[in-house]
């Protein structure tokens, strides 16, 4: 399982950080969102993965997961969402107000060069 | 335990949300309760930098729960001067935004400005590094409001930019706490401090992977090159006010590298060894000569201010990267004395705006309030720059007095003074141009139409500018509280004892966890 874990987070941060080096927003978006949800996997797995445990301390139960990496994580969700929501928004904001998304600051003159360059 | 640690953050979040709910049509209400909550925020921050001048630490137990478990806020030298300057510079940016009618070109300016107030005392105050993330996060995500305020095309593109590179920052954040809490199973910083060095020589890979990730994190905030690339088109395109509100963000960075890699990650430890001197001093180094050379060849003000606050930091990430407790004396002189010349330039750079068409570096007629303006851009360039009479002289004094017992002292005196002039080059040509050069041109009928700057505009500028000199003027008390700042710093062990040895919820016994 731990290898399943582990490939799960790499694969999903190497096409995360394949889609941000893109140079629009839309796969720059999608690429952020995949790295927060590596990244909210690896949190989990932070306090070391144990199946069919609960995850508080009570008497009589021998093993109990870390319960910490869960409350992170779900902060981390939370605050991903509404990031995600918010640059979701601006971005459309931005495209829709220039009719181009390109991520990357393009030279104000030549606005013929920037086609074909994602 | 005092509850007043707790006011810097609950205050603006409560003025925030009545500001939003209650008053969202009017302004004049909106502005009544933004100011006088910074006001209240200032005395609330001095009694607290009052309370902790003589070396108390004092902590603040989220809910009672004790410190590995719980959330704790620690009030500490350090943690209330940034809190203080703060507040303060917090005041003549909001006084600035209300005479220029900033705030009245968009909407919810005052909320989302007392959002990032919180989320700044927050990350000041916090003794925990998952809560330093949440304050990042909601300092970072009233700054995406802030910072396209007002709208525009070209500041919505430069909104996306900044908010891509945050999130990525973000991510790159939760996997440092992540490996550091698989390393060591606590997100308390005192607690931290504790276990880190009980780690043993051969299991440090994780938490050396973690030392340089948060480093990382942290250097984007502080914008330290490679990492500033976000900084100067957000800087130059959000609303001039929020830019100078922004002078306090790199700051951030700047705390957080300094409390956590001399408490956590101490100079001394073993496992990051190398840190410190080998890579931080040099990507400060070039930093400082990037931003500097980036002031000499900006064509536009605003820009030309970006990359000084950009030569600033790398100022401030030099004294900071010797690590030695004048180095960080020096710097703690320095970030107070950066933060008000970067806010007074952001300010003017906005003065300098309503007088013409653009801000190019091209000359234009003089309009309304000229004189005025190019006086206090004089004085702010002269203390940006680091010449005499003005604080920045005596920080840069300070950081290479500092500098002279290090090995690559040659080379520190070298760029530091070498950035000190190319700035020096920079900022003369651009005031030349924008008001010598001016007086060559016929004033037009359109530059007189130009309305004149308001007064509280200029009272805003001039009162930054006050505490430039009054920072000049009581440089030995500063620098003598810095030291002092500098001499906590380096002896943890009071701080790390008030945390974890302070009774709550849960807590254990002493000596037992």
């Amino acid at each position: 399982m731990e290898l399943l874990v582990a490939s799960a987070i790499g694969i999903l941060t190497a096409g995360g950080l394949y889609l941000v080096l893109r140079l629009r927003t839309f796969p720059v978006i999608l690429g952020i969102s995949l790295l927060t949800y590596a990244v909210n996997v690896f949190l989990f797995a932070s306090g070391r993965l144990t199946t069919g445990a609960p995850p508080i301390l009570r008497d009589g139960a021998e093993v109990y997961t870390d319960p910490l990496p869960q409350a992170l994580v779900l902060t981390a969700i939370v605050i991903s969402f509404g990031m995600t929501a918010v640059v979701v928004m601006i971005s459309l904001g931005a495209f829709l107000g220039s009719d181009d998304d390109h991520v990357d600051d393009q030279p104000e003159t030549d606005e013929d060069v920037s086609e074909g360059t994602s | 335990m005092t509850h007043w640690i707790v006011a810097p953050i609950i205050l603006p979040a409560f003025v925030a949300a009545f500001v939003i709910l209650a008053a969202r049509y009017h302004i004049g209400i909106q502005r009544v309760f933004s100011v006088s909550s910074v006001l209240a925020l200032i005395a609330i921050a001095s009694g607290l930098a009052w309370q902790a001048a003589d070396g108390t630490i004092t902590l603040y137990q989220m809910g009672d729960w004790a410190a590995p478990f719980g959330i704790v806020l620690v009030a500490d030298q350090l943690s209330t001067l940034m809190v203080l300057l703060t507040a303060v510079m917090a005041l003549f940016v909001l006084l600035y935004v209300i005479g220029s009618g900033w705030d009245d070109r968009g909407r919810h300016f005052h909320a989302l400005f007392q959002f990032q107030l919180m989320g700044i005392m927050g990350a000041f105050l916090t003794g925990d590094l998952f809560n330093l993330f949440v304050f990042f996060e909601v300092l970072l995500i009233a700054s995406y409001g802030l910072m396209i305020h007002a709208g525009g095309n070209a500041r919505l593109r430069a909104g996306v930019q900044y908010v891509l590179f945050n999130l990525i920052g973000s991510t790159l954040f939760l996997f440092a706490l992540g490996s550091i809490y698989a390393e060591t199973g606590t997100l308390n910083m005192a607690d931290l401090a504790n276990r880190v060095a009980l780690i043993g020589a051969e299991e440090t890979v994780g938490i050396r992977v973690a030392a340089v990730l948060l480093l990382l994190v942290f250097a984007i905030k502080a914008a330290i090159v490679p990492l500033h690339f976000w900084l100067p088109s957000s800087y130059a395109e959000a609303p001039a006010p929020v830019a100078a509100l922004f002078a306090i963000m790199t700051k951030v960075g700047a705390y957080a590298i300094i409390r956590v890699y001399t408490m956590i990650f101490p100079p001394d430890l073993d496992i990051t060894s190398g840190l410190h001197d080998l890579w931080l001093l040099p990507a400060a180094l070039v930093t400082l000569a990037i931003g500097m050379i980036g002031v000499l060849a900006a064509q536009k003000l605003d820009r030309l201010v970006a990359f000084s606050i950009i030569g600033s930091m790398g100022m401030v990430m030099v004294s900071i990267s010797l690590f030695t407790p004048a180095g960080i004396a020096a710097a703690l002189y320095y970030i107070v004395h950066s933060t008000l010349a970067g806010a007074a330039l952001f300010l003017i750079v906005d003065l300098v705006r309503t007088g013409r068409a653009n801000l190019n570096l091209t000359p234009q007629p003089p309009a309304a309030g000229h004189a005025l303006t190019a006086a206090l851009f004089f004085i702010a360039a002269i203390a940006m720059a680091g010449l005499p009479p003005l604080s920045g002289f005596l920080g840069k004094l300070l950081i290479l007095a500092a500098a002279f017992d290090t090995d690559l002292v040659v080379w520190i005196w070298v760029i530091v003074l070498g950035s000190s002039l190319i700035s020096i080059v920079g900022f003369a040509r651009a005031g030349s141009v924008l008001f010598w050069k001016a007086h060559s041109l016929e004033a037009t009928d359109e530059a007189d139409a130009m309305p004149r700057p308001a007064a509280l505009s200029y009272v805003a500028v001039g009162g930054l500018i006050a505490l430039l000199a009054a920072h000049t003027i009581f440089a030995g008390q500063v620098h003598g509280y810095t030291t002092a700042i500098a001499a906590q710093l380096f002896d943890p062990d009071p701080y790390i004892a008030t945390v974890l040895d302070a009774p709550g919820k849960l807590s254990t016994p002493k000596g037992d966890h």
